[in-house]
């Protein structure tokens, strides 16, 4: 098993007052550990040390939960396409390398400490109308309405969003459009979803800005860094859906 | 004491309706005055917030995730099980009941899972009205596929993201009551202890995990969501922060744990490959509908495989073993997880394992590949084409029906499993055992309940796939809403409680004890070394195979191990922080207790069942030896104190309508 030296610069910020700064430290890896678990073997060091550990979120390590988040040299989770940090493999890096991380950078995503940062942004759009309005117990039978095999699996491919918050992290305008637009295309492309389709993509919209996300300028690096493969073709379907809202709608003012 | 199931009276397949007809409920004006405290945001936590949310309940609701999405109900892969009958496969409610109390060998409640078959239904028309994108049909219609342990395909699924798609789905509704005022959330909020209040549940003592400040939180009632144990054993499927710290404080505060030796070992998870790993993925059971399980017939060809000299495909197809096949041909590849599970160690253990720590058997889809790849050739109107495009037809199938899983096995592994078979072995995933409740899904200590996998009730000894998630939200949506109202209706006169209250401010005061005593050590040790260890003895002694000798000696290590724990455990940083080396430390602490039960559980338990395999209790193939006479009951423990022994309450099963029959697989 061939063990690699690297250098890591690591953002440290004790927390929201604190200015941050990058620290440098030396790890010793190999290349069947995940990214994750070259940083405990970090933190493990450290903690040995009596010095405080790099404060990082993690959950599922499966890529999927969507707690995972840092900026690695430049890009959010990661050199690889299609893969979160936790799936990220450290035989993608090299004995000598060295290696930034940094927290995804947003003011809608204020810093908690290091490499943490508050995303509760997503939780209050998603409040704001990412939602069928139905109680348990209101349902039809499942198979009442049809829907066509490919509709569902574009609503799917949408549905496939994990909440991390790259593409706000890879936008240079820190826009959270792919985010919201994901949630409307997944709703508004069943037929469950369409009856609120209009006040939804209205109220989202409405609370993306609020929040304080950035406008999107198509620089398209959303795309790009999702690990899930989010399009873009989403963020052209909500503004459709945002425009037809408003152009004679009952709920518009 | 004598344990009460309060189960209602009356045929097992009328018992929930009729229950439901005549339970006593709480009236619209009523609910509004009326708080309960969810603690956890899985499917059966974020469905039951949202479902008594949406009943018109004060709901306060806690995670110690960032935000109620991330829950591990996320993870699940494979599917949902629905006894839907779409398929006209002679499915029905009696099937899924009876396929259930089989799976789990006969060491459920009848009533209980009877009641999960019933609404099992209603949880597939609830999802796809919250915009679930299911697989479907080129109909339009919903698709279904196999899962182990069952003849017929009940498995609702969204390609290998079940759980994510569901649990969306339960958060969005979860959202909307948060938008509606009618549910209070606090994310990164750990539960630290429950509160009673003359021997009732009234509030939890929760940490902002933020600021490090205790809060004080009080309730008619409280929920416990909270998941199950497994990550005792360190590595695991479970996520990360899994832990078992809500329902082990709830043990310290009266309530039982049931079954605890009752743990899943999941049979094709990627091998563990090094000292540093820090967890074990999952590859979904749903492979096990077209992958095949084989290790090499030949020990000199599993030694030339695990050295490098020979690769799968170099086995000719005489000489490999395909042992589930062999071994029980009526359900093949498809058998439970846990006679799975203990064939694969039994290959291993005969030195047949092809990784190099010999821990490992293949799971091969070249037959699925090349069957689907003429099937497509011939529905495409394509006669006699060449292998190759077999292999490529087949290859495009197999990408659309598990094309998310072999990626994801590809990313961890480096391997390609379109073109080598996958390394399989198994790891721990569930834990059936859990917070004793009655059919109410209420605890011993009035009050306090227990949903999904926290509670023990309705997978007895072993979980069939897919049966999860049907069992959280059925907990969430479909039974809670209504049993928690059989307490809150004697509740109405109560006033909301004020946490300014001399039992707030005691159990606070012990929490910050318990807190400032693991950071008060200072020793030498991380906390991690130390879940380490405890996993390593618990894999050793209580895992897939257990015997009374080993069990004995695992439970001397255990309290050997926790003593050191608190003798020089070292957690950085202090109380009043964000830490989570802290929080890490107070889990693991609790892990160090739960353990220790587990073990005592796997000794007292002299039979095999299940997940509970004790080696003296074999038949001469090596099957599991169950003992009905003996241990046809639910082992509910009472915590007495520390040191001290447990005092075992027994429930004893009875049944009325299957007759518990040797389960084979055969």
């Amino acid at each position: 098993m061939q063990t690699m030296k690297l250098t890591l610069k690591i953002w440290r910020q004790s927390g929201p007052n604190d200015k941050g700064r990058l620290e440098t430290y030396p790890v010793e890896a190999n290349e069947h550990m995940s990214f994750l678990e070259m940083l405990d073997v970090l933190n493990e060091s450290l903690i040995n040390d009596r010095k405080t550990p790099v404060a990082f979120e993690h959950d599922c390590r499966e890529g999927i939960c969507g707690t995972c988040n840092m900026v690695i040299n430049g890009q959010p989770h990661g050199p690889m396409g299609g893969t979160t940090t936790c799936q990220l493999h450290m035989r993608h890096f090299k004995d000598g390398d060295t290696i930034v991380i940094e927290p995804f950078r947003a003011r809608a995503f204020p810093v908690i400490r290091d490499l943490v940062v508050d995303r509760e942004a997503f939780d209050r759009i998603i409040q704001a109308g990412g939602y069928v309005s139905v109680n348990a117990g209101q349902a039809q039978d499942a198979n009442a309405i049809p829907i066509e095999k490919e509709t569902a699996s574009r609503a799917f491919d949408a549905a496939a969003c994990i909440g991390c918050g790259a593409c706000v992290a890879a936008c240079p305008n820190a826009s959270a459009m792919l985010f919201v637009s994901a949630k409307i295309s997944h709703l508004a492309l069943l037929p469950q979803g369409k009856v609120e389709a209009k006040k939804r993509v209205q109220a989202m919209v409405n609370q993306m800005d609020l929040e304080g996300f950035g406008m999107c300028s198509n620089v398209t690096a959303c795309e790009a860094e999702c690990p899930k493969g989010i399009s873009v073709e989403n963020i052209a379907r909500m503004n459709r859906e945002y425009l037809s809202s408003t152009l004679g709608s009952e709920v518009q003012g | 004491m004598m344990l009460d199931g309060k189960i209602p009276a009356g045929p097992l397949t009328e018992k929930w309706t009729q229950y439901k007809s005549t339970m006593p409920i709480v009236a619209p004006n009523n609910k509004r005055n009326i708080e309960v405290i969810v603690v956890g945001t899985g499917l059966a936590g974020a469905a039951a917030a949202a479902s008594l949310g949406e009943l018109g309940y004060a709901v306060k609701c806690f995670t110690f995730h960032d935000s109620p999405r991330r829950a591990h109900s996320i993870a699940a892969q494979g599917g949902i099980n629905a006894a839907k009958n779409y398929r006209n496969d002679g499915d029905s409610t009696w099937r899924l009941f009876y396929d259930t109390i089989k799976g789990g060998d006969y060491r459920a409640r009848e009533a209980n899972v009877y009641r999960l078959a019933e609404v099992s239904a209603s949880i597939i028309d609830q999802a796809v009205a919250q915009g679930v994108p299911f697989a479907r049909e080129y109909g339009g219609l919903l698709e279904n596929r196999s899962f182990g342990g069952v003849q017929v395909s009940r498995t609702f699924y969204a390609r290998g993201q079940t759980g994510q798609q569901l649990l969306i789905g339960a958060y969005q509704s979860l959202s909307r009551q948060i938008a509606l005022g009618s549910v209070e959330m606090h994310n990164r909020h750990e539960m630290l202890d429950v509160v009673l209040v003359d021997g009732k549940a009234r509030g939890i003592i929760a940490r902002n995990l933020v600021t490090g400040k205790l809060e004080r939180f009080g309730a008619h009632a409280v929920v416990l969501a909270t998941g199950g144990y497994g990550n005792v054993f360190y590595l695991s499927t479970n996520a990360m922060n899994c832990n078992v710290t809500a329902a082990w404080r709830a043990v310290r505060r009266g309530a039982y744990m049931a079954n605890p030796c009752f743990t899943q070992i999941h049979p094709t998870c990627i091998p563990q490959y090094g000292e540093y790993q820090s967890k074990l993925t999952l590859m979904s059971e749903s492979l096990r509908n077209d992958g095949r399980v084989w290790v090499p017939k030949k020990k000199e060809d599993a030694q030339a495989i695990r050295e490098g000299r020979k690769k799968a495909t170099d086995i000719a197809e005489t000489d490999r073993d395909y042992f589930l096949e062999r071994r029980y041909p009526a359900f093949g590849n498809l058998v439970p997880r846990d006679v799975a599970s203990r064939a694969a160690k039994v290959a291993c253990d005969e030195g047949l394992g092809i990784v190099p720590t010999g821990l490992g058997v293949f799971l091969d889809f070249a037959s699925a590949i090349e069957r689907y790849g003429k099937s497509k050739a011939n529905s495409m109107g394509l006669h006699n084409p060449e292998r190759p495009k077999i292999i490529e037809l087949g290859e495009e199938v197999v990408k659309e029906k598990y094309g998310n899983l072999f990626e994801m096995y590809e990313k961890i592994t480096g391997e390609d499993p379109y073109k080598m078979p996958m390394k399989i072995y198994p790891a721990v995933h569930y834990t059936m055992g859990g917070l004793w409740v009655d059919y109410n899904l209420e605890t011993n200590v009035p009050g306090l309940f227990a949903a999904g996998e926290c509670n023990f009730s309705d997978h007895g000894a072993n979980r069939l796939g897919a049966s999860a998630l049907m069992q959280g939200l059925a907990d969430g949506y479909f039974v809670l809403p209504y049993t928690i109202g059989t307490y809150l209706a004697n509740d109405i006169r109560t006033p909301k409680f004020d946490t300014n209250r001399e039992e707030f401010a005691a159990t606070e005061k012990e929490v910050r004890e318990r807190l400032d005593s693991l950071l008060g050590v200072q020793g030498t040790q991380s906390v991690e070394s130390f879940h380490r260890r405890l996993g390593k003895i618990m894999w050793d002694y209580c895992g897939m195979s257990r015997t009374a000798e080993g069990l004995t000696k695992a439970r001397t290590m255990i309290r050997e191990l926790r003593e050191a724990f608190y003798k020089d455990v070292f957690v950085p940083g202090s109380a009043n922080e964000f830490n989570p080396e802290l929080e890490k430390a107070h889990r693991v602490a609790d892990f160090l207790e739960m353990g220790e039960l587990m073990i005592l559980d796997a000794l007292n338990r002299n039979e095999s069942c299940g997940g509970h395999f004790r080696e003296e209790f074999q038949t001469p193939e090596g099957e599991a030896d169950r003992d009905d006479d003996n241990y046809a009951y639910v082992a509910a423990w009472e915590y007495k104190g520390w040191g001290e022994d447990p005092t075992l309450h027994k429930e004893p099963l009875i049944f009325n309508d299957v007759h518990p029959s040797k389960r084979s697989y055969k």
